[in-house]
């Protein structure tokens, strides 16, 4: 048995996954004792867009309908935190952030996901703005404010309670994953007709499942939200965050769980370090990485390690 | 006993009407051939049943429970299966994944998740697809693909089984395959509706036939009365 034999072997040993996911989990829970600040809050950041990918795509990837709510989902959390944050405990308050999140993604999931395709991801598009627009104008003519403060909570709080929501995001994947539920999805994106013709339930299994999903994105929204110290509708339903989950997705590949993940961690590193050392020219680096990921690696990261794993052998199956 | 029935069953496109005042009943047991030139309203009868599409007006019941307007989950569930005229499979889902996912979601009532796999492995066997469980379902060839789409709507238990033209585009060896498979579902107790344009299968088959035509039905009988009627040799048999 050569070395990749080996190795491939090792990767699909469950314990072995699971050990070092546990290993990972200790680490980062020992940070906050070991780690400076600034590590601190890039770690933070890089949580939250683990969080808002592996959400994303335990709803877009199997079911094939491209999302781009995610910042209309996180906006809400945000202001639940802005508008709760004095009166509520930190946790409650992520719960209830969190709830919000669940109800008004069941409501837009209700109307929308009878949209097919691209009228899909356009509306949830357009959702973001909607939102942004009303909220301004809400604030503009009822309550004369412009934005608000969020109450500051202490970075080792957030740092743990981003990571506990990051633990119960990859949970639930893992389990939506390995259920009837998670194949009723898969069908759904192979083939709706013939899934609703087998007797699943597909609109029911579509709006839980986005509301489900979009309900840790709002909870993470609350809790950066408090390191922002400052939101407005502007920055807090800024539609990027519907584009990040997306593109770390693709550019980790979305054919299973590690690909998101591995998208996120380094597309998000990739960015916070960018944009600290080359603040004029990052944009343009990330462009061009992304360009050349999107172009030769169309399955991302994970599509590119598992090339390298079958080696030479021949492709597997026809393209039929 | 008539397990299936529909009155005055119409649906239109535009100003097409594509079946119009259609009656039909199904008897428990039997085998009921579906012919009639394209476009006469064959498969379009079938999405009405299934609840793909809902009717203009007329009504179809299940066992004297009204499906109009029913989703077709509910459907299924309540034991009305259909396979596609364009295979509709889950292509990058392995063969098991698919009975699986009828078992634990078509049926009227909930397999044991103990049982779950068993009862699948026993579905493949009973079509003849044993051995190709791990396989993704577009690796498959189409005659295996059609057996597939059968297997996915025998694992929700139905009683009553519609087939859209599960022998088009098979060589001979695998029509006379699927034919006894077809055989073989109704011996096992579910009673079958199938399109067909392979007269051979429904010919050798088909216990009772009903022809349409411009979405009416203008002919119905035995298959030796079908084969002789003036009126569907001149529309869809020819001379």
């Amino acid at each position: 048995m050569n070395m990749t034999g080996i190795l491939s072997k090792l990767i699909h040993s469950k314990w072995l996954v699971a050990g070092i996911a546990l290993i990972i989990l200790i680490v980062l829970a020992l940070v906050p004792a070991f780690g400076n600040l600034a590590f601190k809050i890039m770690l933070i950041t890089i949580l939250m867009y683990l969080i808002m990918t592996v959400a994303w795509a335990m709803f877009s990837g199997p079911t094939g309908y491209i999302s781009l709510a995610p910042a209309a989902f996180l906006g809400i959390g945000m202001y639940t935190a802005a508008v709760f944050g004095k009166d509520l405990p930190f946790s409650v308050l992520i719960i209830v952030a969190a709830l919000f999140t669940f109800l008004a993604a069941l409501i837009v999931g209700a109307v929308t996901l009878r949209l097919k395709g691209i009228y899909f991801t356009i509306f949830t598009f357009g959702l973001v703005f909607l939102i942004q627009q009303l909220l301004t104008w809400v604030e503009i003519k009822f309550t004369h404010t412009r934005g608000r403060f969020v109450v500051v909570v202490d970075n080792d709080m957030i740092y743990y309670h981003m990571l506990a929501i990051l633990v119960i995001t990859l949970l639930t994947a893992v389990f939506i994953n390995r259920s009837k539920w998670g194949r009723a999805l898969r069908s759904i994106g192979q083939d709706e007709d013939a899934a609703s013709h087998t007797g699943v339930n597909v609109t029911m299994v579509k709006v839980l499942t986005f509301g489900l999903t979009s309900m840790f994105i709002g909870a993470a929204g609350a809790a950066i939200a408090t390191r922002l110290t400052y939101i407005d509708p502007g920055s807090a339903f800024n539609i990027n965050y519907s584009f990040f989950p997306v593109i770390m997705a693709i550019f980790g590949g979305m054919r299973n769980l590690y690909g998101p993940i591995l998208g996120a961690v380094i597309f998000a590193y990739l960015e916070e370090t960018l944009i600290t050392q080359f603040p004029y020219y990052y944009m343009l680096i990330f462009g061009t990485v992304m360009v050349v990921v999107i172009m030769f690696l169309p399955d991302g990261l994970i599509g590119l390690w598992q090339k390298w794993r079958r080696g030479g052998r021949q492709k597997k199956h026809a393209n039929t | 006993m008539r397990i299936l029935e529909g009155a005055k069953v119409c649906k239109s496109f535009g100003g097409l009407a594509a079946v119009s005042n259609v009656d039909f009943h199904l008897e428990k047991g039997e085998i009921l051939g579906l012919i009639g030139p394209n476009g006469s309203g064959k498969t379009t009868l079938f999405n009405l049943i299934s609840g793909a599409l809902v009717t203009k007006s007329g009504k179809v019941s299940f066992k004297e429970r009204c499906l109009t307007g029913l989703s077709p989950f509910k459907i299924c569930r309540a034991g009305v299966a259909r396979t596609f005229q364009s295979v509709k499979i889950f292509g990058d889902m392995t063969v098991i994944e698919h009975v699986l996912l009828a078992l634990q979601f078509g049926g009227a009532s909930r397999v044991k998740a103990q049982d779950v796999n068993r009862e699948a492995r026993g579905v493949l066997d009973f079509v003849g697809l044993a051995g190709t469980e791990n396989i993704l379902a577009r690796n498959l060839t189409l005659s295996k693909q059609k057996r597939l789409e059968v297997a996915r709507a025998l694992a929700t238990r139905p009683e009553v089984l519609m087939l859209d033209e599960v022998m088009a585009g098979l060589n001979p060896t695998e029509v006379s395959e699927a034919m006894n498979l077809v055989k073989k579902i109704r011996d096992s107790g579910v009673t079958v509706v199938m399109i067909e344009h392979v007269m051979k299968a429904i010919m050798g088959i088909c216990d009772r036939i009903m022809v349409l035509n411009y979405g009416q039905v203008i002919a119905e009988g035995t298959p030796q009365e079908i084969a002789k009627n003036k009126n569907v040799i001149a529309v869809y048999l020819g001379e």
